[in-house]
């Protein structure tokens, strides 16, 4: 299956263009109504058949892109490596020949090998959807965190949007950086030394040193999950030194010359990066981040699927198809 | 080189929406628990126009809704350049005779899509179907319970509905 709009992949947001970006965030804004409605479900996709194929653990992504799925109508796999014959030493590839030669039409993949996602939708026929790969891209949390933002500000033209935390580890980094970037929005980061790539600048990013320099400048803070898995290879000192030196605090924020909107991917280390107060607080947007992350995933999964129709254009004629 | 002829006029759709807003009211028997319900685009905006015909008349504010039905189309596989869904937002249907409108009926495809998505917001009493024009070449066992005009074409042309809202004048056209 291909779609004109998207092509037949969603990768990431590296090689995508604002227009289909914008296209993605423009069709995320009526699928949110979809979650509103009494029946949270529509017929787009029924008869299609999508297997979530989750490597790496994952709450919400996983429980998100399935709801998006059921909303619309598509009938749903899981398959976890636990349980699977990934467990008895098959690989990737042929994971995914078997599942296809079930006749299934998409494929979710989170994998923690950066380039799995783009290593399987080059190999099967299926759309491939990237739920997250290794360090490397993360394409539908960084769209949700863009909606979200522009839900909040109106545009993301000229917004200074600062990722704080683990640059070094972050597919959602990555992706939000390219993304942003595309659609005219300033981005700077900020973190420990140790957690930020080399030569990061040039992607075209203000690095900002400390957290107190982050909040002078942005609009928005996109505080990153810490990779407590990561961090016993000496990155950071101490968790508690990275919460007095890095930590998103109110006090912090009370310096701030301006509200400052909070958004967090998720699951988040509560006192680490991210104080409760400031996590549950008014400039907090964590929660409608999730709820845009269905909308944002219909809208993805609907124009992969093809969900581009002749008559779209002819209804604005006045046509009935 | 396709030629344009021109159905209805500006003049021609103000008296059709005229007497299709009675017929409404005439149909339902009064305006009580009525609703209309537009199609996304300009079914709409003829519902607009028509609640506030039948507001006129009748001194009655009619509830009016939109309804996006590329969600509920059966042809997805169709891929064109560039998918458009729009907002839809509806009054409570439960037990009210709902009023579809849309600007053109053709193969009755697009309003089996409305009544499946009408279906998944309430149980309407009774629902009703009011058409600006109606051009046959129905795919469906559809009918239009009140329409502004008829024309009979065939499978290459096209009705090209215009409303001052969006276009900046009001005209049906049959492109040949």
């Amino acid at each position: 299956m291909t779609s004109a709009a998207l092509g037949k992949d969603l990768i990431g947001l590296e090689h995508l263009t604002p227009a289909q970006l914008e296209l993605i965030l423009d069709t995320a804004e009526p699928f949110k109504e979809v979650s509103e409605r009494p029946i949270k479900k529509v017929p787009a996709l029924r008869g299609k058949t999508i297997v979530n194929l989750f490597f790496e653990p994952s709450t919400r992504t996983r429980i998100s892109f399935e709801f998006a799925e059921k909303r619309l109508s598509a009938d749903t796999v899981n398959v976890s490596p636990q349980g699977s014959s990934v467990s008895k030493g098959e690989t990737l590839v042929d994971t995914a020949r078997n599942l296809e030669a079930m006749r299934i039409d998409m494929v979710v993949i989170r994998h923690g090998a950066s380039g799995a996602a783009q290593f399987l939708g080059s190999r099967i026929r299926s759309n491939v959807i990237n739920a997250g790969d290794g360090k490397h891209e993360h394409p539908t949390q960084a769209l949700l965190d863009m909606l979200t933002l522009r839900d909040h500000f109106g545009r993301l033209a000229g917004l200074k949007v600062a990722i704080c935390g683990d640059i070094l580890h972050s597919r959602v980094a990555r992706s939000n950086i390219w993304g942003l970037l595309k659609l005219g929005a300033q981005v700077g980061v900020c973190g420990p030394a140790t957690l930020l790539p080399r030569n990061i600048e040039a992607l075209g990013v203000a690095v900002l040193p400390r957290i107190e320099d982050a909040i002078q400048w942005a609009d928005a803070l996109n505080v990153l999950r810490l990779q407590l898995e990561r961090m016993q290879t000496g990155f950071i000192p101490s968790l508690r030194e990275y919460n007095r030196v890095f930590g998103v605090t109110s006090e912090r924020l009370a310096r701030a010359p301006k509200d400052l909107l909070i958004l967090h991917p998720g699951p988040m280390n509560r006192g680490v990066e991210i104080d409760s107060d400031v996590a549950d607080g008014p400039h907090s947007v964590i929660l409608p981040q999730v709820t845009n992350g269905v909308a944002v995933r219909m809208a993805v999964l609907y124009l992969l699927a093809g969900g581009a129709p002749d008559w779209a254009q002819a209804a604005g004629r006045g046509e009935d198809h | 080189m396709p030629t344009r002829t021109l159905l209805l006029d500006d003049r021609a759709i103000g008296r059709a929406l005229a007497r299709m807003a009675s017929e409404i009211v005439e149909r339902c028997h009064g305006t009580e628990d009525l609703v209309l319900v537009g199609i996304q685009r300009r079914g709409v905006e003829l519902a607009s126009r028509l609640t506030g015909l039948i507001g006129q008349g009748e001194g009655a504010a009619v509830p009016v809704g939109k309804l996006d039905i590329t969600l509920y189309r059966d042809d997805l596989q169709t891929v064109g350049p560039r998918p458009v869904v729009g907002e839809t937002s509806l009054p409570d249907l439960d037990g009210k005779t709902v009023v579809i409108v849309d600007d053109v009926l053709y193969t009755g495809r697009t309003v089996r899509a409305a009544l499946d998505e009408c279906a998944d917001f309430g149980r309407p009493r009774r629902i009703l179907l009011c058409v600006l024009i109606d051009r046959g070449g129905r795919e469906l066992p559809i009918q239009a319970d009140i329409s502004g005009a008829s024309v009979t074409t065939t499978a290459g042309d096209r009705v090209d509905v215009f409303v001052s809202e969006l276009d900046g004048r009001d005209a049906v056209e049959l492109v040949r």
